[in-house]
């Protein structure tokens, strides 16, 4: 064959070999893309939707502008003294009637009203009821005045007036703690209502707590299964996994039977004299912490043993053959060495923990609950999605900002799940 | 022979589907421990054993939430629910339940006032009380401000974790009268004052949340005290626990019926409603446990011996108040948030 | 080939030295050895041989059972691993994966709290050592495998230890590499004048590195001398089959006459041989010769000892040629001809006469069959 520096190389088809090889590699890819295709749409389905769902519910507010679509865009000419125009009420009145027989629109544009201003759920179901006016029978001011006198207050217009957009900071503010004055400008809730900023911290401090206590008492124990025959570490392994095989809420259960005034430990420790009354390990943050930990502790050993079995011994007695004495040679040369699986394993129970709801629930008090419980308390107690889904959307972001600081100062490339 | 193998084939797949598309089994929602056994031995047999229809018993502790998630997802699996009365009115307000046409039940008229609404039935009228041990506190609390005093009487006490009942006892403790409980409420001063009367306490509370706890707690002396449903410490009577309540400052609500809108058995579930409103099946059940009926003539079947527990005995009523569910209804959601805030700290 | 230095000055002794795991074997039975001042002593046996669990208990990472160990006269029973002073380079290297090359060669010198200057000074020069100059900046998984193992030698060097401690260091590299680094390892053990104990299974790298090489068997020193005497003059059936290759002959022994002695072959016929473990009459024994030191055809003409072989096949191996032979009962008779000496006319089948000088052939103890 004459090849020339510059022409293609050919194929035996005639077809240029970089083509061929380029339709290869496509074909290649495709079918790997199929492969993982059904995976793609389970995740996609199972995992990305409901989190954009999540935050999408965090900032909607569909109740009042379905409601009263009008009158909200009539009440943007009101001056924020006294009631509205004539007009605007007139389309207020028309809106109201015309969702009279509609009971679900308005229970729910009551109860987001309600949301701002408590009672404004049995003033507007009131005002609703009181539909139609006739324009006939005097200015509708008077009337709405008369139906209820509140409606002579400017708050519950300008509350109204707020409700001009299909999307909210509300929820998202409300969780951080964020109110609304009456011009309109925001600032800290005071102390007697301030309850979410203290909350994210108080679960990120117990998390921590959670953490630091699991690998203090995983990581010996991990070192030492390591260093154990694999017979017998095999065996100790499966009894640090065996509370997997109960679930949750077994195992709370059975702390609280141990832990409890008249409980087990506290039987023993008044029997053996070391207390004269019951020393109090539940319904508070003691009993959670113990429980936490008994419970995440497998998520910090498997990780860290499974990084430290991956160590050949010959390390430490490197280092010791090198001069070092073992406790600053295990520092300097192991330890190091197994930050990868601490990292993880940190990382797996802080995020585990930061999500935690019915251990604290079961087993702490009302000071001990963390960020779940409000939201579990928001879904079932007050049927609030907005403030649930605001909730679960900033611990989303505060889990995703310590990830990111961690792979900042650690490297996530040094995450080792072994 | 194949042939018959392919029937028993072709059988077994219609009779899976089948058994889709049949009704399910009625499923009524109730707040379980002892007010479901005596549910079931007054309304649920009763009901089977008269209409065939079987009923399934659920427990909750009263998450309304999950009935508007059925409602609003359009898959009602819950036919008869049992609420507490604001839930009555907030839902029937949202749409959340099917309205019940009182002659089905005999005309309002036939019930005491009040117990019959749009969505909602009267089941029992039912209060909380104060309730205590009386095998470990040889004189007991006699009223609200005795359940605050700590040097009188130390150790915990248990109150229902929420604000509904304990800003209504906060108040009456700190010398409200029981006739001006809510309008003391309504105001911020007011409320200001039950939580400073609660921060009073806080550390000797013990919360609960089910109805079976304070009975618990009691018997094994984690608390001194509690707040406790009148119903749940007369079930613990008459399993020979020697519990004492406190009808002084005590607070009547009433549990309701109602039907998640779009149940599948609706035409059951009425009937069941219609079944268990009927007088001598509320009589039953006010022998089973210390709840009175809303049948004003299930009152006069009432065994004179039961009449003194229930809370609607006149003397009971003494110093008694009505929970104001027009109140819950409105300020419910601000005030739980408030409590929330105020136990978290 | 370097023999032993005439310097006799030695720097660690065993002293009827025991060990055992279980308290019912001993992995080393009995053990007394003096390593000399300077010398490169390789300690090669099969694994389980005890060889290993030697070197663990001069490193201190094993306690003896019994006996004593002596390092300079000082009694290191009781000395915990870290004040020995000992460098030791480990089969896979050993290097702390989180540090860079420099760091990991500051390390000891750290510990020693050396002074900052002297710390660089020392760390450059051990580089220089392994030419490795650039590499101090490198981690050691950015390394090829021979390279990591000339920065674990220079990390065990470089705090100037009396002694070096090798534990099967080249088992993980290639052929090539090996070989190499073999050269590389005597050459600075030549400059450095160090004293090495070099523990492996792999005979020739012992043959090529040591002053003298130690054949453990069975928790047991077989034979302890420089590898020009254990090739040729090995004192047991297990050395002489160890150390390179050998064809083993069973026999009875006729009479022993002095250094020599005349026995009977199994598969029929008789020698005359070196005795070496072969005391008198009526003993069996196993006779040793090296493949290469059978002489054949007409060279075989001459020999104190004549027979006649079948050939049974021929292997080529480019600079030689390996014949194997049926020879009194014995199919695996194996003779190493140089190229040159090759008779075309030989083919499978055809016989041949063999021979060797008796000095050539050893009585040895009887090999278990």
């Amino acid at each position: 064959m004459n090849m020339t520096a510059d022409a293609p190389l050919l194929a035996a088809d005639g077809v240029p070999l970089a083509v061929k090889l380029k339709r290869a590699e496509r074909r290649k890819k495709l079918r790997a893309a199929l492969l993982v295709a059904p995976l793609a749409v389970f995740l996609l389905a199972t995992f990305i939707l409901p989190i954009a769902l999540l935050l999408y519910r965090s900032v909607e507010n569909p109740e009042v502008p379905a409601m009263l679509p009008k009158t909200v865009s009539a009440l943007a000419g009101w001056q924020g003294q006294g009631l509205p125009d004539e007009a605007a009420l007139g389309v207020f009145v028309q809106e109201l009637t015309a969702a009279k027989d509609n009971k679900a629109m308005v229970g729910n544009a009551a109860k987001r009203l309600n949301m701002e201003i408590s009672g404004y759920r049995s003033l507007l179901t009131k005002t609703v009821r009181a539909m139609p006016l006739d324009p006939a029978a005097g200015p509708l001011r008077e009337q709405f005045v008369n139906i209820d006198e509140r409606w002579a207050e400017a708050d519950y217009w300008r509350v109204l007036r707020h409700q001009d957009s299909r999307y909210t900071g509300f929820y998202l503010q409300s969780s951080l703690d964020i109110k609304r004055g009456a011009d309109d400008s925001l600032h800290m809730a005071g102390d007697d209502e301030a309850i979410y900023l203290k909350i994210f911290g108080r679960t990120l401090w117990m998390s921590a707590v959670v953490t630091l206590f699991c690998f203090l008492l995983g990581y010996p124990l991990a070192y030492w299964l390591v260093n154990l025959p694999t017979r017998k570490s095999n065996l100790l392994m499966i009894v640090v996994l065996l509370p997997f095989w109960t679930s949750v809420l077994v195992r709370v259960a059975a702390w609280i039977v141990l832990l409890q005034n008249e409980g087990l430990i506290n039987g023993a420790l008044m029997a053996m004299g070391f207390v004269d009354s019951p020393v109090q390990l539940a319904f508070n943050r003691i009993g959670v912490y113990i429980a936490m930990v008994h419970i995440l502790l497998p998520f910090m050993i498997l990780p860290v043993f499974s990084v430290m079995k991956a160590i050949p011994p010959t390390y430490m007695r490197a280092a010791v053959s090198l001069g070092s004495h073992p406790i600053p040679a295990f520092w300097k040369v192991y330890f190091p060495q197994t930050v990868a699986g601490v990292g993880a394993g940190a990382l797996l129970v802080f995020i585990m923990s930061i999500g935690y709801y019915i251990t604290p629930a079961l087993l702490g008090g009302p000071d001990d609950q963390m960020v779940s419980y409000y939201v579990a308390f928001f879904t079932n107690n007050t049927v609030n999605w907005g403030m649930a889904a605001a909730l679960g959307s900033l611990l989303l972001i505060a889990t995703m900002a310590l990830y990111t600081l961690y792979a900042r100062i650690v490297g996530a490339n040094r995450l080792s799940l072994g | 022979m194949k042939k018959m193998i392919q029937l028993a084939a072709v059988a077994a797949v219609a009779s899976v589907f089948a058994g889709q598309a049949v009704a399910r089994d009625l499923t009524v929602v109730s707040f379980g421990g002892a007010n479901k056994e005596a549910q079931v031995a007054a309304f649920y047999q009763p009901f089977e054993k008269a209409t065939g229809q079987k009923v399934v018993g659920v427990d909750y502790n009263g998450e309304v939430a999950k009935v508007k998630a059925m409602v609003e997802a359009g898959k009602v699996t819950w036919d008869v629910v049992e609420v507490e009365s604001p839930e009555v009115l907030r839902g029937c307000e949202e749409g959340v339940y099917e309205k019940i046409d009182p002659k089905l039940i005999g005309g309002k008229a036939a019930f005491l006032p009040g117990t019959v609404s749009e969505c909602g039935v009267g089941i029992f009228v039912w209060s909380t009380a104060i309730a205590y041990n009386a095998d470990k506190l040889k004189t007991g609390p006699t009223s609200w401000a005795d359940f605050w005093d700590v040097k009188k009487f130390p150790g915990k006490r248990g109150l229902r974790k929420g604000a509904k009942y304990t800003l209504e006892f906060a108040l009456l403790a700190d010398g409200v009268k029981p006739a001006d409980v809510y309008k003391v409420l309504g105001t911020k001063a007011g409320v200001d004052r039950a939580f400073k009367k609660l921060d009073q306490l806080k550390a000797n509370i013990q919360w609960w949340e089910a109805g079976a706890q304070p009975p618990q707690f009691l018997a094994s002396g984690d608390v001194v005290m509690s707040s406790a449903y009148n119903g749940r410490i007369d079930a613990a009577q008459k399993e020979g626990k020697n519990l004492k309540i406190v009808w002084n400052g005590s607070i009547w609500d009433i549990d309701s019926w109602v039907i998640p809108k779009g149940s599948p058995n609706k035409e059951q579930a009425l009937k069941f409603v219609q079944f268990a409103s009927k007088p001598e099946n509320q009589k039953t059940y006010s022998h089973k446990i210390a709840y009175g009926p809303t049948n004003k003539s299930a009152v006069g079947m009432i065994d004179p011996k039961v009449l003194p527990t229930l809370p609607t005995a006149p003397a009971n009523l003494n110093g008694a108040l009505g929970i104001n569910v027009q109140f819950w209804v409105d300020h419910g959601e601000e005030l739980e948030e408030r409590f929330n805030a105020w136990a978290a700290k | 080939m370097s023999v032993a230095s005439p310097d006799t000055d030695v720097l660690v002794s065993f002293r009827g030295v025991q060990k055992s795991y279980d308290g019912e074997n001993l992995i080393v039975k009995h053990l007394d050895l003096d390593i000399r001042r300077g010398e490169f002593l390789t300690l090669l046996g099969p694994s389980g041989s005890g060889k290993t669990t030697c070197l663990m208990m001069l490193a201190g990472f094993e306690t003896p059972t019994a006996g004593e160990i002596r390092l300079d006269g000082k009694l290191l029973n009781r000395v915990p691993p870290h004040k020995r002073n000992i460098g030791m380079v480990f089969q896979n290297y050993a290097l702390f994966p989180h540090m860079t090359v420099g760091e990991n060669l500051a390390y000891p010198l750290k510990i020693r709290k050396l002074p900052a200057a002297e710390v660089d000074a020392k760390v450059k020069r051990a580089l220089g050592m392994v030419k490795l100059d650039k590499f101090a900046n490198r981690y050691p998984g950015q390394m090829s495998g021979g390279q990591q193992q000339r920065v674990a030698l220079a990390r065990a060097l470089v705090f100037e230890p009396q002694l070096v401690l090798m534990d099967e260091p080249l088992g993980a590299l290639d052929k090539q590499l090996r070989e190499h680094m073999q050269l590389e390892i005597k050459h600075i053990h030549e400059n450095l004048g160090v004293t090495v104990v070099y523990v492996t299974h792999d005979q020739s790298e012992a043959l090529t590195m040591s002053d003298r090489v130690a054949v453990f068997d069975k928790g047991e020193i077989q034979q302890i001398d420089p590898a020009e005497t254990l090739y040729e003059a090995p004192v047991n059936s297990f050395v002489a089959g160890f150390i390179g290759e050998s064809n083993a002959i069973s026999g009875t022994i006729e009479h022993v006459d002095g250094d020599f002695c005349q026995a009977r072959l199994t598969g029929g016929g008789s020698v005359s041989a070196r005795a070496v473990c072969v005391r008198q009459a009526g003993q069996p024994t196993t006779l040793s010769i090296r493949p290469e030191r059978v002489m054949l055809g007409e060279r075989a003409v001459g020999c104190a000892n004549r027979f006649d072989a079948t050939i049974a096949e021929f292997i080529y191996l480019g600079d030689h040629l390996r014949l194997r032979l049926d020879f009194a009962g014995n199919s695996g008779f194996m003779v190493k001809v140089p190229v040159p000496e090759v008779d075309p006319a030989w083919q499978v089948g055809n016989r041949l006469s063999i021979g060797w000088r008796a000095e050539d052939l050893r009585a040895l103890d009887p090999l278990a069959a």
